[in-house]
């Protein structure tokens, strides 16, 4: 019966976001909204399809997050993280202490004790992670100025969580009721000295371990040639790190996020992205679910005027602490506003660090409970907050100068993919690189790549027929995809992943033989390349030079030969559909090896250049002409 | 209208700051086609055909080219070897060009003090481009004298627009048959008095 339960829960939270995130994406809503409408629709206050365990959901969902600062971390190499050091420590931290106390002031001038205000300032100082960088995502805003300031201000906020979950319980007044909580710690008892030590060790694990161990861990995983078992070992990878940060006190999204920057210099990393990607979208679809499901809308009922007067006041407060500390780092007028609309709510970890608050004796359930809403509602209220801002006030403060600036920054992705770093893709590659064109090489034979990133070349583990690790490596914004592999069906595959996904991709494909050249034809590529081809050509015109053909004449003959066999192979590929189906295979090789011969017959006789030819000329002058 | 094609060469062309202004000037014309050589032939295999009914469409036969060497680059040598053809281009059964308009459009290192007698080039560009005038001649063709973008090496951006201005304008004329062949051949280029070549 439990099983069906589960299955139940599945079916509702999935119809439901099958159903209503198409339609909000069709009316320009974005996705994160639809799931927020979603949980509202199936909530207690909605359907009623989802009761309680909405709130097992909201925390079992919050991995979600964890997930998607994993693959942040991914595209963001080491530098970059240094390059923005100033924007997180200064930006983030002005953010987070400037709006606590000014939220602190509204609180205790609302009526609350200091140290109560101070904990409600605190917690409500921190902005959604998960609706801010999916929403700037779907836009594609997350590489404008104000997208990148924005993510500076969430990374802060992760990491102060930490220190508030220290401070909050100090700020208890009377008898604390906190002991018993946080039992699955392995650092409780231990004095402060010995804490941070198991503290650093973890990162220290987390990053020597990332380093180090992780790439022959995968080479060996990846030498099953099993596609789930590296999704197994990329989620086990995921899994443990947020088990080991939750063990030593420390956030499980800021221990992802670092193991997250450690691999991202790794071969293995669009891989990894691919494998984790859908995960983290159902999760954090989930996620969003159940924070609409969550919001009581009861408790908003009985008290209306009050619940929107703080919503108002929350949105209120932080806008314009935000827009004043971005105009103050130097942000344009457009570029401010977008950043500050984007970080106006609440977040996720105030549900987290409210129920810790109550627990510690912090704050009352009388406080907590409607705040608790009001940070729902406010989540709730960010994508038509941003859609406001995109259609009504971006329009009228002008263009997005911002836009067009360091647009890889984060991706730092190429124009060209290559497929297959073997005999021929890996001199396409080095033709390439020595004519100063980065390309993003994939290769699925992990040896290989070992080999190649060892002599310094930018190759990545991985399957390219696959859309995930296509995304991965940069194909919605690249221009040309080689594909070099040698396996004819994988090729198809790719071509046919290529077209449905990525129309603007110009495709370069290698055919393994005739047939197959076919086979590319038909599936619509216009560029197939026969492996062997040139190098024939070659050898033929080199046996012409050798029975005393003159070098540029056999040159210009095998280029004539060449055109004539390209456009026969295009006539060819036609043709062979009309044909019955019964005619044997050998026959038909025997047939197209005998037109194959006929074409090059007529095509010998023909005179390109006739102008060198000066027998008309001599005819002409022999019958008297007057020139 | 006369349809206008450009039969353009240069080898490098990325790295032609003259040239590339003058094409991208010519190219949103209507009625001016733009024939790119070393981009269509870059291993000189040029298609006789192909460029001899293109050459058949148009009325008006710009070469436009650096002045290498006093001269073209190699592949419009190449084309005028092969696709000017007996029997077509020339010979009694030849006269697919007769009454067709041409001119070169150069741009040369040199300045215009440096194409005279005493100066470091020795003879007009008039008297170099004579292979040109010759090949037209013996084709039937109506020669006109070329529009010449003179000390490339020293031109500034305004300069280099305002001689792509002018051989857009100077394609327009040639285009609505605002140029008088006759009154054109009293200058020794085109743009040195623009104005009166195009009837103004």
């Amino acid at each position: 019966m439990h099983g069906e339960g589960f299955f139940y829960q599945a079916f509702v939270y999935l119809l439901a976001a099958v159903v209503s995130v198409p339609i909000a994406k069709r009316l320009g809503l974005g996705s994160v909204l639809g799931y927020l409408l979603a949980g509202i629709a199936i909530g207690p206050w909605g359907l009623r399809l989802v009761g309680e365990e909405g709130a097992d959901v909201l925390h079992f969902a919050e991995f979600g997050v964890v997930m998607m600062l994993f693959l942040i971390g991914l595209e963001l190499q080491p530098s970059l993280l240094w390059r923005l050091r100033v924007p997180i420590v200064g930006l983030g931290g002005l953010q987070v202490g400037v709006t606590a106390l000014t939220l602190t002031a509204v609180a205790v001038a609302l009526g609350l004790p200091w140290n109560a205000g101070l904990a409600v300032g605190l917690i409500l100082a921190l902005s959604s992670t998960a609706i801010v960088l999916q929403t700037l995502e779907e836009k594609g805003l997350l590489k404008t100025d104000a997208g990148q300031s924005a993510f500076s201000v969430l990374l802060f906020q992760d990491i102060a969580v930490i220190p508030m979950l220290a401070v909050l319980p100090l700020l208890a007044v009377g008898e604390t009721r906190a002991t018993a909580s946080g039992g699955t710690s392995w650092i409780d008892g231990l004095p402060p000295v010995a804490k941070t030590l198991v503290v650093l060790a973890a990162v220290v694990a987390i990053v020597v371990g990332g380093r180090y161990l992780t790439r022959p861990a995968f080479r060996f995983i990846a030498r099953a040639r099993l596609r789930e078992l590296f999704t197994a070992a990329a989620l086990l990878l995921v899994i443990a790190i947020a088990l080991l940060m939750s063990r030593v006190g420390l956030s499980p999204a800021l221990g992802t996020f670092l193991a997250g920057v450690v691999l991202a210099n790794s071969e293995y990393r669009h891989e990894l992205e691919g494998d984790i990607e859908p995960f983290k979208g159902l999760l954090l679809g989930l996620f969003f679910i159940a924070v609409g499901a969550s919001v009581d809308f009861g408790l908003v009922a009985s008290r209306p005027a009050v619940v929107a007067g703080l919503v108002a006041a929350l949105l209120a407060t932080k806008f314009g602490v935000l827009l004043v500390l971005g105009r103050a780092f130097g942000m344009g007028t457009d570029q401010n506003l977008l950043f500050s609309f984007a970080l106006a709510q609440g977040g996720e970890f105030a549900f987290v660090l409210f129920s810790f608050a109550s627990q510690h004796g912090v704050l009352p359930v009388s406080v907590t409970g409607p705040l608790v809403a009001v940070v729902a509602l406010s989540m709730a209220l960010t994508p038509l907050v941003m859609l406001v801002h995109e259609r009504l006030v971006a329009p009228r403060i002008g263009r997005r100068e911002g836009e067009a600036r360091e647009p890889d920054a984060i991706t730092g992705s190429s124009q060209v993919i290559i497929a297959g770093y073997g005999r021929v893709g890996s001199v396409i590659g080095r033709l390439l690189a020595a004519n100063g064109i980065s390309a993003t090489v994939l290769d699925h034979d992990s040896d290989h790549v070992e080999l190649l990133r060892r002599f310094g070349q930018r190759v990545f583990y991985g399957d390219a027929s696959r859309h995930d690790l296509l995304e991965a490596a940069g194909a919605g914004s690249a221009r040309v995809l080689v594909i070099a592999i040698d396996d004819p069906d994988k090729i198809l595959q790719i071509v046919e992943t290529a077209h449905r996904y990525y129309p603007h991709l110009q495709v370069l494909a290698r055919a393994v033989s005739r047939t197959h050249a076919y086979e590319l034809l038909d599936a619509g590529v216009e560029l197939v390349y026969r492996e062997n081809l040139d190098t024939s050509l070659q050898m033929g015109v080199d046996v012409m030079r050798a029975m005393g053909v003159r070098a540029y004449e056999a040159g210009r003959r095998s280029r004539l030969f060449r055109r004539h066999d390209e456009l026969g192979l295009r006539e060819l590929a036609a043709m062979r559909e009309d044909r019955p189906a019964y005619i044997r295979r050998a026959r038909q090789q025997l047939e197209e090896l005998e037109r194959i011969l006929t074409a090059d017959r007529l095509e010998a006789d023909e005179q390109r250049d006739a102008a060198w030819d000066t027998r008309t000329l001599r005819e002409e002058m022999a019958g008297g002409a007057e020139r | 209208m006369r349809k206008v094609l450009i039969i353009f060469a240069h080898p490098a062309l990325e790295r032609s700051r003259v040239n590339r202004a003058l094409i991208e000037a010519a190219a949103g014309v209507e009625g001016v086609r733009v024939h790119d050589l070393y981009q269509a032939y870059p291993d000189f295999d040029i298609d006789v055909p192909f460029e001899q009914r293109l050459l058949e469409a148009h009325g008006v036969v710009v070469l436009q080219h650096p002045f290498f060497w006093y001269s073209a680059p190699a592949i419009l040598k190449q084309w005028q070897d092969l696709v000017l053809e007996h029997g077509w281009a020339y010979g009694h059964a030849g006269t697919a060009l007769k009454g067709k308009w041409t001119l070169n459009a150069i741009t040369a290192g040199g300045g215009e003090d440096s194409y005279r007698r005493e100066g470091g080039n020795r003879f007009e560009i008039g008297e170099l481009l004579a292979p040109f005038e010759a090949t037209a001649r013996l084709c039937g063709m109506i020669w006109l004298p070329p529009f010449v973008v003179h000390g490339t090496h020293r031109l500034g951006d305004a300069e280099i627009d305002a001689h792509a201005g002018d051989y857009r304008r100077l394609l327009i004329g040639l285009r609505d048959g605002a140029v008088d062949a006759a009154a054109a051949r009293r200058w020794p280029r085109l743009n040195m008095d623009l104005a009166a070549v195009l009837g103004g």
